[in-house]
């Protein structure tokens, strides 16, 4: 064997064990955070409040505030998203209008996200004076949500056939009749995807909702549904620590004892809502799809 | 014998238009891709209730010529001159694109059935339109899927996904979705290149059937299925029409060396 | 005339064409919206952020050479102590350092995936690396609290908190992120390629080397850029582990800041429109212009390196 094959080899070793040392570290990082995590997470867990002092908390509150403020986030960009998506995978001509607004869609999607916190903070909570509530922290999930959910939407609706344009404006429908009903229905698989990929995405932030949906979670009476009560579940205007927030709070100034477990539980409860978020994104999408092109 | 071929470059037969009803008719018709021409020179006339089929090889500007009948170009290209149809320019800034569209209906290349039922597919446009009425709508699927004959073989799976369907059956789903909402032309951008013999076969008949009520123009490059079918033919050839004339005199005397050429089999 | 009934009745504005006007109209509206916040964010900010030096006279000069943060108290030199080097050297530093601890990592694993075993690479390597880009960075601080930070400690001695447990954690974070991209800009090099190479007798590493990747580096340089602005703009995992000492760093291992564990820890303990208000406003605009720059550079290598195809 000669010089420059033998050379190939030991860098072809080299890099299998590189690629090897990586999925350790990946392997250990999901390992790590199940097996201290899981054995903390019971159904007690997951709904009582959490104590400040003493041990036995839970994270019902915020494990309800995440989901909530998930939900709202994704009601107000998700129209936004589509009408941006739109206008941009089938009206956008190609010039210098649309390249700025395409860099303007970059740049919000690369901006850190404390950055886009401490805006929502300025804009929702100190100059519309919403304070520290759903409200402020909802806005500003959705526009930490807007550019990535545009850019996946946009890829979903160019992925879609042109034959299926061209069908819906040849009987005479307008270019828009055709996007809505034939164009986004056919791409429904991939649009779907996409939001629950970016749901994921929006229930794991937390450095967006400490300057607006606050770091405290008042106790809920979940009773009262009524959303003009300031102790319902559902009222837009209270505070909301969400999970990921508590992570990181009781983590800098938490003073209860069993602070590692309910951490390591939270964290757990975190990455696996993120698991099940990313497969039931491909499950989901995938199952469409099917139905949709079936007999029946 | 002396050889009696028209050596002039074109040559395109007109109706006396006293004599013969013409539905549609382009005037002076060129399109532009961005600046560079694709296609000019195609004075033709259709006569009412006719099959005329569009020949050349690719490049040569039919299907760009078919597009611009009923102004599906628009996006892509700049056309300029007249398109009448029943006497009416067409194209002209004033002109509502879509009621243009609606009664110079389209069938494609590929078949592209939405991802709807077949019933839904049939009745989405007139829906849009402002027809919900059930027994209407049941009416016009009936109505349409016979005449486009794929009645007897979707009628018991009416709510089943068109996707679902066959090439063959697909393209005819599709014809019947573009005669809900009653064109009186029917313009087919090489309807039968995605389907096999027996369905291409099929495909015609209904198209002889439909000669009765529609004005068809149909792009092919399948010079049989132009000889079979169609009443007149026009040759393009690098984005011009060269020759237009009754279908029998085409392809048995052409007048110009280059239509004989191409209908011969001698290039394309 | 039948004509110019007809003509009348295709010049007719058709409800089709009002819902066109109405449906376009809309999308653009959706558009403009975005458009209209990143501008908002921008002009907020900067505000905001310039108000130190233009409302509270602070020096440029001050505010960048300066290593003495305490704002609102002077430096024993008796100037306003708003020096805001001590976070921007911490934030580079654990970008960069990140950065270079990554990057071999991640091509490494890159080119595992797609040249070396592309099956084992889609089945396991892929969904892992696509898994890890969501993980919320609380869970990776939280991780860096209670394994890395203690690692740190034993091993290097201090704290454990610092700039070394900093550039862990973002190698971590930014590790599936430069994978994932670095992987695509693989696959975009043409099979052709390859083959040519291999044909004239290259060995598979130097096809690798010298082929593969030299043809992928834009590709490969906006990943490591990308990862960049991601460590660089990271908040809550680098704040719970670096130790938030508003000091130069001396060393790895001692407690230091960057921008975005200032703003974060900070924010909440000061009153709008006073000066420690302002200045942090300042670091955020700072934090802002970075991640600009970040895309003016990925832009710049993205218009040099397209692939002809």
């Amino acid at each position: 064997m000669n010089r420059t094959q033998k050379q190939s080899q030991i860098a072809i070793l080299l890099l299998r064990l590189i690629a090897a040392l990586v999925v350790l570290i990946l392997a250990f990082l999901i390992g790590y955070i199940f097996i201290t995590g899981l054995p903390n997470v019971s159904w007690k867990f997951l709904t009582s409040p959490a104590k400040a002092f003493t041990a036995g908390g839970g994270i019902g509150v915020q494990l309800f505030n995440s989901i909530y403020l998930l939900i709202l986030a994704m009601i107000i960009s998700l129209p936004i998203a589509l009408g941006a998506s739109i206008y941009l995978s089938e009206y956008a001509k190609d010039n210098w209008f649309t390249s700025m607004i395409r860099t303007a869609i970059e740049i919000l999607s690369s901006l850190p996200s404390v950055v886009v916190g401490l805006f929502g903070f300025l804009l929702f909570v100190v100059q519309f004076n919403y304070g520290f509530s759903i409200i402020s922290g909802a806005l500003t999930l959705t526009i930490f949500n807007l550019p990535l959910l545009t850019r996946n939407i946009e890829e979903s609706l160019a992925s879609v056939s042109d034959d299926q344009r061209q069908g819906g404006l040849g009987l005479g429908l307008s270019k828009y009749e055709t996007i809505v009903h034939i164009v986004v229905p056919a791409a429904l698989p991939g649009i779907i995807s996409g939001v629950i990929l970016c749901s994921g995405r929006v229930f794991g932030e937390a450095a967006a909702l400490i300057y607006t949906a606050g770091q405290s979670a008042p106790a809920l009476n979940f009773g009262d549904w009524n959303p003009f009560n300031i102790d319902s579940p559902l009222s837009p205007l209270r505070p909301a620590e969400t999970l990921a927030v508590h992570i990181w709070k009781i983590n800098s100034e938490g003073i209860m004892p069993d602070l590692t477990q309910v951490s390591s539980g939270s964290a757990a409860v975190l990455v696996l809502a993120i698991l099940i978020f990313n497969l039931s994104a491909r499950y989901i999408g995938r199952k469409i799809f099917e139905k949709m092109t079936s007999m029946n | 014998m002396l050889n009696t071929k028209n050596k002039s470059d074109r040559f395109i037969y007109h109706f006396n238009p006293e004599e013969t009803e013409i539905t549609m008719q382009t005037k002076n018709l060129e399109v532009y891709y961005g600046k560079s021409l694709a296609m000019h020179n195609a004075d033709i006339q259709f006569q009412k209730n006719t099959i005329t089929a569009l020949i050349g090889p690719s490049g040569s500007g039919k299907s760009t010529y078919l597009r611009s009948l009923n102004r599906m170009n628009d996006d892509i290209a700049t056309v300029k001159g007249q398109i009448l149809y029943q006497g009416v320019d067409i194209n002209q800034p004033k002109i509502d694109v879509y009621e243009v569209r609606r009664r110079i209906g389209m069938v494609f290349q590929r078949p592209n059935p939405f991802a709807k039922s077949i019933y839904g597919n049939i009745t989405f446009a007139l829906e849009r339109r402002g027809v919900h009425d059930k027994r209407v709508l049941d009416e016009v699927v009936e109505k349409t899927l016979k005449q486009a004959a794929v009645w007897d073989q979707v009628k018991d799976n009416l709510h089943k996904s068109a996707q679902s369907l066959s090439g063959g059956q697909a393209q005819r789903v599709c014809i019947a979705r573009a005669l809900a909402v009653e064109p009186d032309v029917l313009l087919l951008d090489e309807p039968a290149s995605a389907l096999d013999p027996v369905s291409t076969q099929q495909l015609e008949q209904t198209l002889r059937e439909l000669k009765k009520d529609y004005t068809i123009i149909i792009v092919t490059h399948n010079m049989q299925q132009a000889a079979r079918l169609s009443d007149y033919t026009v040759f393009f050839n690098l984005g011009e029409a060269i020759e237009y004339n009754k279908t029998r005199k085409i392809f048995t005397r052409p007048k110009i060396e280059l239509t004989d050429d191409y209908v011969s089999g001698n290039f394309g | 005339m039948q004509d110019q009934k007809l003509a009348k009745q295709l010049m007719k504005k058709s409800k089709t064409a009002r819902y066109e006007r109405f449906g376009h109209l809309l999308s653009l509206s959706a558009l403009l919206l975005i458009m209209a916040i990143v501008l908002g964010i921008i002009i907020f900010i900067a505000t905001k952020g310039l108000s130190t030096f233009f409302r509270d006279n602070i020096s440029f000069k001050d505010f960048f050479t300066g290593v003495i943060w305490n704002p609102g108290t002077k430096t024993p030199s008796g100037q306003q102590a708003v020096g805001a080097l001590p976070m921007i050297v911490g934030s580079f530093l654990v970008t960069i350092l990140a950065a270079i601890v990554s990057t071999p990592f991640a091509i490494g694993t890159a080119v595992y995936m797609t040249e070396i075993s592309p099956k084992r690479g889609a089945k396991i390597l892929q969904p892992v690396t696509e898994l890890l880009v969501g993980i919320p960075s609380v869970v990776y601080g939280f991780i860096g609290l209670s394994v890395v930070v203690p690692f740190v400690r034993n091993t290097f001695g201090g704290s454990g908190f610092g700039i070394l447990s900093g550039t862990f954690v973002l190698f971590v974070m930014i590790l599936p992120t430069i994978v994932s991209m670095t992987v695509d800009s693989l696959k975009a090099v043409p099979k052709y390629y390859r083959q040519a190479s291999l044909a004239l007798g290259a060995t598979k590493w130097q096809t690798i080397w010298k082929v593969v990747l030299r043809a992928a580096t834009p590709g490969i340089l906006t990943a490591i850029v990308f990862g960049m602005a991601r460590a660089f703009g990271e908040a809550l995992a680098v704040q719970m582990v670096i130790g938030n000492a508003a000091l130069m760093p001396h060393n790895l291992v001692s407690p230091a800041s960057t921008l975005t564990s200032v703003l974060t820890a900070g924010m909440g303990n000061t009153v709008m429109g006073s000066l420690q208000n302002d200045a942090l406003w300042s670091l955020a605009l700072v934090l802002l212009i970075m991640s600009l720059l970040f895309n003016l550079m990925v832009h710049f290598i993205g218009r040099r390196g397209a692939f002809k195809k």
